[in-house]
């Protein structure tokens, strides 16, 4: 569980399904030309506001954590333009702070036209006079030079990301645009109303501007062929833990099981996976399906789409441990009860894991988490509640035996 | 939806004067911070009887944490 | 004229020493025995108001007053007056303090937190200013009386700091330090 290390992602990843899916079709390490080859061009004179309810009828969530509806969001920063003369601004986010997410420095390694062509579309939709492109260090190169070649691009600013596991929240995306302080900030606002120099602001993942860039090409209905009325469309999912770590494209609503197969995974030897990244949760058995959208017994939202395998041998109660110590170091220490909350699950957690033998530990961890969410600025005290939460759960077996002293799983099982 | 009190956690310390001000909303966490009692816990919604002390609260805290969003 | 000044002064001299010591046990988070702590936060308010208003007449008076010989530019620009220059400067230094304190904390919710804290920390300054004042320029400042009461009060202002700067000092200080240990 090392906070992602490699300097460029997808040279040494394996991008699996590269020639059958739809955001890697122009190959990997697409230039210009191989991109313009296999996507045609970009019809943008054809794009106005009326785009919006073509990403509507699409059915189009958001590919960054949260899965709202993108349409949605596009209207909303639109009409917030309604009476002010400063038009909105509209960045693409690929800050991807989350150590067990990679699909968006592959995505902008491999396609970065396909997300450049999205911005497009979606600033010529809202007429928005401010483009960004938020980037992390390893896929800054890649994507200033996509940029630079081509002549439609000249208004987009590239803008680097820091490796902070919050810098890709988006008020912290604006704020640092903004100040180059990647902090989330207090949102009595939303950044639909106000974000950006004070402008409307819309914020989408880079995969979500790189399934808009399609959707501008062939429609809506194209988009919808593949996936469930629920989720439509395909997403790109970071697999890794006992597996090669892999981006794959995955059509909407995929069962969890059939993922792993396509990964090379033995389901027998998988004892549980982490969905949706750190602020995601812990599932097994496999016959989960992967959709923003649908009851919790039989679906697991995707989050940012990071699936993450524990094999076997490995106990869950300190692979969670070990991440919500990275999670509390992670806060940004603005606000209380993220910044006292979170250390104090984080040592009652270690306690659990470590076999300390008091029966009170859970529902004290359990109660920590209530206490934290919904306070913060951004979402980190849910996630890592929710995460906890969910490990309590799927691993209370495991909980149960830490606490009379012993652990069923190989101590100090690694993963990752 | 009714007016709400808006906590900016980003500011708040804890200082507590919210709670004296609004006890049957806010309660204090493990750390001095205010836990509203019910529902919404930013935006903490806030009764026509809790409007005053709700203004008080705002122009008392010393952190300046705090903000009135009136309903449209 | 004379005596309502002098008198004036050392009422305000006072209420500010209670105004500080206030200021510094609400910047604990405590309340103060009975008395909750958004009361505690009015009474520090209101009474560096009362405070003002003393300091004020205090001024007022004297400037009318023939026999301090202080003219409109030594309430404003220190050092510049004919008697005891040193120690009636100290007094407009104080007085130009207190006045952007009080200006800033009433605009407190205008100007942000930000800059109301940076001036709010001149309070610190302010009392020792003010007491070397009282003590170098007024009439009673080698008195008896008055020293024991100032020396009273700059060991309890003294014992304030000592607590504002110690580990202690927040109603939630032992709770938050167990919480990042």
């Amino acid at each position: 569980m090392t906070p992602r290390g490699t300097a460029m992602v997808g040279e040494e990843r394996e991008v699996a399904s590269l020639a059958t899916h739809r955001l890697f079709a122009a190959g990997p390490n697409a230039d210009l030309a191989s991109h313009a080859l296999a996507f045609g061009p970009v019809p943008l004179d054809r794009v106005d506001y009326s785009f919006i309810s073509v990403v509507e009828a699409s059915g189009l969530t958001g590919r960054g954590g949260a899965a709202f509806s993108s349409w949605r969001k596009m209207a909303a920063t639109g009409q917030a333009r309604g009476g002010r003369a400063a038009g909105p601004a509209v960045v693409a986010n690929g800050a991807e702070g989350e150590p067990l997410s990679f699909k968006d420095k592959a995505l902008l390694a491999h396609s970065p036209h396909l997300v450049i062509d999205g911005l497009l579309v979606a600033g010529r939709a809202l007429q928005a006079p401010l483009m960004y492109i938020y980037a992390t260090p390893a896929v800054l190169p890649v994507v200033g030079a996509a940029v630079a070649a081509r002549g439609d691009a000249r208004r987009i600013k590239v803008v680097p990301a820091p490796e902070t596991f919050i810098a890709g929240q988006a008020s912290a995306v604006v704020n640092s645009i903004s100040t180059g302080i990647a902090l989330p900030t207090d949102r009595r606002l939303r950044l639909g109303e106000s974000g950006v120099k004070g402008r409307p602001t819309l914020v989408f993942n880079v995969e979500t501007l790189a399934h808009i860039a399609l959707i501008a090409r062939h429609g809506a209905a194209r988009f919808r062929s593949v996936g469930s009325d629920r989720d439509p469309g395909t997403r790109l999912v970071s697999l890794s833990g006992s597996c090669a770590d892999q981006v794959l494209e995955v059509e909407g609503d995929a069962s969890l099981a059939r993922i792993l197969s396509t990964a090379g995974v033995d389901l027998a030897e998988v004892q549980a996976v982490l969905v949706g990244g750190y602020h995601g949760r812990w599932v097994r058995p496999l016959d989960y399906r992967l959709s923003p959208a649908g009851p919790e017994s039989h679906v697991v939202r995707p989050g940012a789409g990071v699936i993450h395998v524990l094999p076997a041998t490995g106990c869950g109660l300190e692979a969670t441990a070990r991440i919500v110590r990275y999670l509390a170091a992670q806060s940004a220490r603005q606000c209380g009860p993220c910044m006292f909350g979170l250390p104090a699950m984080s040592r009652v957690l270690d306690a659990i894991a470590c076999g300390e033998q008091d029966p009170g530990l859970p529902g004290e961890l359990a109660r920590l988490g209530h206490l934290v969410g919904g306070r913060g600025a951004c979402h980190h005290p849910d996630g890592t509640a929710r995460l906890v939460g969910s490990a309590l759960e799927t691993f209370s077996d495991d909980v149960a035996a830490h606490l009379t002293g012993r652990c069923t799983r190989s101590a100090g099982g690694h993963h990752g | 939806m009714g007016d709400t009190l808006h906590i900016d956690w980003t500011s708040c310390d804890g200082r507590g004067l919210c709670t004296e001000l609004l006890p049957q909303l806010l309660a204090r966490d493990d750390w001095g911070y205010p836990l509203a009692r019910h529902g919404d816990r930013t935006n903490v919604g806030i009764g026509a009887g809790d409007s005053q002390a709700a203004r008080d609260a705002v122009a008392l805290c010393p952190r300046l944490a705090l903000s009135l969003k009136t309903a449209p | 004229m004379w005596a309502v000044g002098r008198m004036s002064g050392f009422v305000a001299l006072a209420l500010f020493t209670m105004t500080v010591l206030l200021g510094i046990l609400t910047r604990s988070g405590r309340p103060l025995l009975a008395i909750p702590r958004f009361s505690v936060t009015l009474l520090h308010r209101n009474l560096s108001l009362l405070a003002t208003v003393f300091l004020l007449l205090h001024v007022g008076t004297l400037l009318l007053d023939s026999y301090a010989q202080l003219n409109i530019v030594d309430v404003v620009v220190p050092f510049l007056g004919s008697f005891k220059p040193f120690w009636q400067g100290l007094g407009t230094v104080a007085l130009d303090l207190v006045l952007a304190l009080v200006v800033t904390g009433l605009l407190r919710h205008r100007i942000g937190q930000r800059a109301f804290r940076a001036v709010h920390w001149f309070s610190y300054a302010m009392w020792p200013i003010a007491l070397g004042h009282a003590i170098g320029n007024g009439t009673n400042g080698g008195n008896g009386w008055f020293l024991a009461g100032a020396s009273i009060a700059v060991l309890l202002l003294a014992a304030a700091t000592a607590w504002r700067v110690s580990a202690a000092f927040l109603e939630t200080s032992k709770v938050r330090q167990g919480g990042l240990s």
